[in-house]
């Protein structure tokens, strides 16, 4: 092992003297109490390492030790269901209310093994070898994998039974005729991609169950998204909600230098809740990873990498991933300390010039592929953003914009008015809608992509009417235009406000979506019908069924879909009536 | 070299350069241990080891470093991070910025010593606040709730009556279900004038909240550097009398945009790059390790409230220092120049205002189950009213529909008669009446976020009519 000695030491930096061939990113410990850090920098006999924890105490003449492998996590069975720091160093275990440095507890769960392998059997990295399941708790089956670097001959596997997480399980002859040592997790460094077979267009929709999100802007498996807001527009609201209700298998919540009482809400509240389609608990199939404001920035830094490393693991047992980190931005003001200590040429606002490098290699660990195993699994990363004073043309939201594919930017006037999720319909997009189409087509919405541009080509015009009525007042527009606000307000309040704490409404089905979309539609086309034979439009604001569309996504769960019926007869007689009627209003 | 604690290291200094002060070392020292600067004026100074190298260490200063020589200064090396002496005397006394009794009174008796850094509260092990306290805000209690345990800063403005605002709650402050005795404030003022401390500290003793108060007091007359540790020494007492005493603590700090001047200050005295506004890059990370020491912990009986108190400059708020805040904190009450203007106190501006944590406190089984959507509507038309007023701006009132006139009426009683509390605190049922029946204003067609239930039993009964 490298060994070092500390010559100096100023905040989270150290310098160190060695002779030992200590490697650049080499993840080392410091100290009597283990500090994790990092070697940053070489020069001749010094190496520059920089430290994941607080190192008050640390002294000249402290050793430092060399892991001999770049920052890793430890990669299995143990991961879900649990809450990890920026480092994957669990946060459990007894009478940690605070946290100290450098200390760390050793996993003692224990999974029931299946193998899945025999001697004789030749595996590639990253093929299945065993199935395992907790035991004494409930928990999903997961499948453990030989570690994408290894390969050979199963030379011995142990029986069916109860292991830890550690132990060494089965045995490998490679191609050299050495034996490899492989337990049921093992090490990954978290900077370096996992490796897939080859990688697949993006698709099908990532569902998360958030109308203005899979009607007008979905994400596609595989895809990127980024939430740019200030602060209270209810990025990490929209991250939780699509973290409850999305249809990815496995769900890796990175709480990356926010809120403690956040990461506390998120343990509190998803152990409780459902999965819809399973009636497991959510927090069976997530993972926390949380470095919160207060803990060190490297580790910030890092924990970033963990997130998705965590989450590649799991696309590489052939499953739906999704990923949520909040916020980003912390993740680049980290690396802008880092760099700036480094005594880095600062660019734009400070941020060292390899900014937008980081975020692209980073997002561009989304993905959807086929696994070395041969199985279908995906990736799918969606990035809140803070921009300092709510300014959207700042570094961190320009540079991620050019790698994303998805861009849901939140208004503050919106949020303003308590109108979630604040989603702005006019400077938000999606490079996936079009692809989708087809997807929507084949769940029984054909004219899902005409309806879409209709909704936002109306929202659209809307912004545009009203600052024309700002100058002229709103009743000097004509009938046609005052009837496309009040369409305008209706698609609004009827379709995109969708309050994330509504027990029948925090969660729409598509078959829902489709049913709300296709009944404004329906009013629209009415309405205009209406208006053009002369019916005014203060009488269709009179209508009894428009406060029911306007209420009727919190009104009519997921499962009473039939009582959209009688909404669709209600609308139909109300404008029947008005027709019968309209000599009388003219 | 030797182990030591509490050593005299004298004639070792060889440079002093602004708050940064280096020393030849002949013993043992760590990184971040406290230290003594003591002049040859005999004034001690509160420093701690910022760099070691293998003869030399860099000692920051926490106070003025003006009149120190290199000759006859003399180093006490205390062995350890800065801590404070704690015990259940500390209540009812005043302290400086860095915990020196300054009342007259005797030292306090300490029963344990505490780092000023504090230590991070493992996430897993933090208690989801959801106890609703009440204020007597109408603004507050109904549509920006605190609860326990929350972080909820004032965005102020120079001039306008935050402190006035944070006495009332801090007097006022209340669980509606029980009513528990351990309770206790904790009051920080950085930087503050010396009638406004006193002013503070009458309106408590008025109050008679004293007895129950610990007082730290930088004064704007004191160095700058140690109002950095201002809000560290007092949140240290919060944390000693919640986690220890299992009190429940409110903690008021006045003003972080003093704080933050100080932060500058030393940051460029440092030499370091600046970021936005010449406010170093690492200026979130710090306020965070101050305000994220709100809180409540699983098995501990007290809890650590925050309301610091902030004044926006030019009332901006993008400005770094509530942006900043804004960032970490669970929301924000923000004060409006203009309601303060027309007489109306408190000047709550509800529409930058937000509490993010009151959703876990309020509703079916906290306070009443249409207490959110009645908040939620009431936000909705007020923004709208802003809108219509914006409108009428322009165009006047006569090109406004009537229904958009109705909004404009709905405004004006809203400031005149829900945010304006003349007659001083109202109970959470007080509020909520005030609320519908400002809602019977409007029609019900524009009333999308109550239902037909919450507005057939709230806004049709005869009582609710204005
Ligand atoms: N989809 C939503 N439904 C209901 N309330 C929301 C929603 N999004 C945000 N909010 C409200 O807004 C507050 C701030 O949202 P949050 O996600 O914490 O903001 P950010 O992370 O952008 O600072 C939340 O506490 C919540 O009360
Ligand atoms: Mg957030």
């Amino acid at each position: 092992m490298n060994q070092a000695v500390i010559r100096w030491i100023s905040g989270p930096v150290l310098r160190a003297v060695t002779h030992d061939p200590f490697c650049i990113h080499e993840s080392v410990q410091v100290g009597a109490r283990g500090l994790l850090g990092e070697v940053i920098r070489m020069q001749g006999d010094e190496i520059t390492i920089q430290l994941f924890e607080d190192g008050t105490g640390l002294r000249p003449g402290d050793p430092v030790a060399g892991q001999g492998m770049p920052l890793s996590v430890r990669l299995g069975p143990g991961l879900l269901g649990h809450i990890f720091d920026g480092l994957l160093r669990s946060l459990g275990g007894e009478g940690r209310d605070f946290l100290q440095p450098g200390l760390c507890v050793t996993p003692t769960e224990r999974f029931h093994m299946t193998p899945l392998a025999e001697p004789g059997r030749i595996l590639k990295g990253g093929d299945p070898f065993a199935m395992v399941r907790p035991v004494g708790r409930e928990g999903v089956e997961q499948l453990c994998l030989i570690p994408p670097d290894q390969a050979g001959e199963v030379v011995e596997i142990l029986p069916g039974g109860d292991y830890g997480e550690e132990e060494i399980v089965c045995r490998l002859q490679d191609g050299q005729g050495l034996i490899v040592e492989i337990a049921l997790s093992h090490p990954w460094p978290v900077r370096r991609p996992r490796p897939v077979e080859r990688r697949l267009p993006v698709g099908p929709p990532l569902l998360t169950g958030q109308r203005v999100l899979d009607s007008l802007f979905p994400v596609a498996r595989g895809g990127k998204a980024m939430v740019p807001g200030g602060f209270g527009t209810g990025k990490t609201v929209l991250l939780e909600t699509i973290a409850k209700w999305c249809d990815a298998d496995v769900i890796v919540y990175l709480g990356c230098g926010e809120r403690g009482n956040e990461m506390a809400g998120v343990l509190d509240e998803f152990p409780r809740l459902e999965d819809p389609r399973t009636g497991r608990p959510l927090m069976e199939r997530m993972v926390v990873i949380a470095n919160t404001s207060n803990m060190p920035v490297a580790a910030r830094e890092a924990s970033v990498y963990t997130g998705i490393t965590v989450a590649e693991y799991f696309r590489d047992q052939g499953l739906k991933v999704a990923l949520m980190a909040d916020s980003t931005s912390r993740w680049a003001e980290a690396l802008r300390e880092v760099s700036g200590r480094l005594g880095e040429l600062p660019g734009e606002a400070g941020y060292p010039a390899y900014l937008s490098t980081r975020l692209a290699e980073f997002y561009e660990r989304a993905a959807r592929v086929i696994t070395l195993s041969g199985k279908n699994g995906s990736l799918t990363v969606m990035g809140a953003v803070s921009p300092p004073s709510s300014d959207f043309s700042e570094p961190v939201t320009i540079q991620t914009k050019r790698y994303v594919r998805n861009f849901w930017a939140l208004d503050r006037k919106r949020a303003q008015a308590r109108f979630y999720p604040a989603i702005d319909p006019i400077t938000s997009y999606s490079e996936d809608a079009e692809t989708l189409a087809a997807w929507w087509s084949q769940e029984g919405a054909p004219d899902w992509a005409r309806q879409r541009r209709r909704f936002l080509t109306l929202l659209e015009e809307q912004t545009r009417l009203e600052r024309m009525a700002r100058i002229l007042g709103k009743d000097a527009l004509p009938p046609g235009q005052r009837l496309t606000l009040l369409c305008a307000e209706l698609v609004n309040d009827g379709f995109l406000r969708q309050s994330a704490f509504s027990v029948k409404d925090r969660h729409a089905s598509p078959r829902k979506q489709i049913r709300m979309m296709g009944l404004l539609i329906r009013f629209m086309d009415r309405a205009e019908g209406a208006v053009a034979a002369g019916v005014a439009v203060e009488r269709i604001v009179a209508l009894p069924v428009l406060r029911r569309l306007q209420r009727m996504g919190e009104e009519i769960a997921d499962d009473e879909l039939e009582r959209f019926d009688g909404l669709e007869a209600m609308l139909e007689a109300d404008f029947g009536a008005l027709s019968a009627g309209g000599e009388q209003g003219a | 070299m030797t182990i030591r604690a509490d050593l005299y290291l004298d004639d070792a200094v060889t440079r002093i350069e602004g708050p940064l002060v280096f020393v030849r070392r002949r013993v043992e020292v760590g990184l971040n241990e406290a230290v003594e600067v003591i002049g040859s004026d005999g004034r001690v100074r509160l420093g701690r080891v910022a760099a070691l190298d293998e003869s030399f260490m860099t000692i920051e200063t926490l106070e003025s470093t003006s009149g120190l020589s290199m000759a006859g200064t003399r180093i006490r090396l205390i062995g350890a991070p800065i801590t404070f002496a704690l015990g259940p005397g500390i209540l009812g006394r005043v302290f400086d910025g860095v915990g020196r009794v300054t009342d007259g009174g005797p030292p306090v008796a300490a029963l344990v010593k505490a780092p000023i850094d504090g230590a991070i509260i493992n996430p897993l092990r933090r208690a989801k606040p959801e106890d609703f306290i009440e204020t007597g805000i109408s603004a507050i209690d109904l549509l920006d709730s605190l609860v326990r345990g929350q972080k909820l800063p004032i965005f102020s403005g120079g001039g306008l009556p935050h402190n006035r605002l944070a006495v009332e709650i801090a007097l006022h402050a209340r669980l509606r279900s029980r009513n528990e005795a351990s309770f206790a404030i904790v009051f920080a003022g950085i930087g503050v004038p010396y009638d406004q401390a006193e002013a503070f500290r009458h309106a408590l003793e008025e109050g008679g909240a004293l007895g129950h108060t610990a007082l730290f007091l930088n004064l704007a007359s004191d160095s700058s550097a140690q109002r950095l540790l201002t809000p560290r020494f007092a949140l240290t007492a919060a944390e000693y009398l919640a986690y220890q005493e299992g009190r429940h603590v409110l903690v008021i700090i006045t003003d972080m945009t003093n704080y933050c001047e100080a932060l500058r200050e030393v940051s460029a005295s440092h030499g370091e790059i600046p970021s936005r506004k010449g406010y170093p890059g690492y200026m979130y990370s710090d306020l965070a390790t101050l305000y994220e020491r709100a809180g409540r912990i699983h098995g501990r009986p007290g809890s650590v409230t925050q309301i610091p108190i902030l004044t926006m400059p030019a009332d901006d708020i993008t400005h770094p220092i509530p942006d900043l805040t804004g960032y970490i904190t669970e929301g924000q009450i923000t004060l409006d120049r203009k309601l303060d203007r027309a007489g109306i106190h408190p000047p709550i501006g509800v529409l930058p205002s937000l509490s993010r944590l009151m959703k876990d406190g309020i509703g079916a089984g906290f306070t009443h189950p249409d207490h959110p959507a009645l908040a939620n509507q009431l936000y909705a038309a007020y923004a709208r009213t802003m809108g219509v007023r914006l409108l009428a701006g322009v165009v006047g009132a006569e090109g406004l529909t009537p229904t958009d006139r109705l909004f404009l009426e709905f405004g004006q009683s809203f400031e005149s008669r829900f945010l304006a509390q003349p007659d001083g605190p109202r109970t959470l049922e007080q509020s909520m009446e005030l609320g519908w029946s400002l809602l019977t204003l409007l029609p019900e067609s524009e009333l999308s976020r109550l239902s037909d239930e919450q507005i057939h039993h709230h806004l049709r009964k005869p009582t609710g009519a204005v």
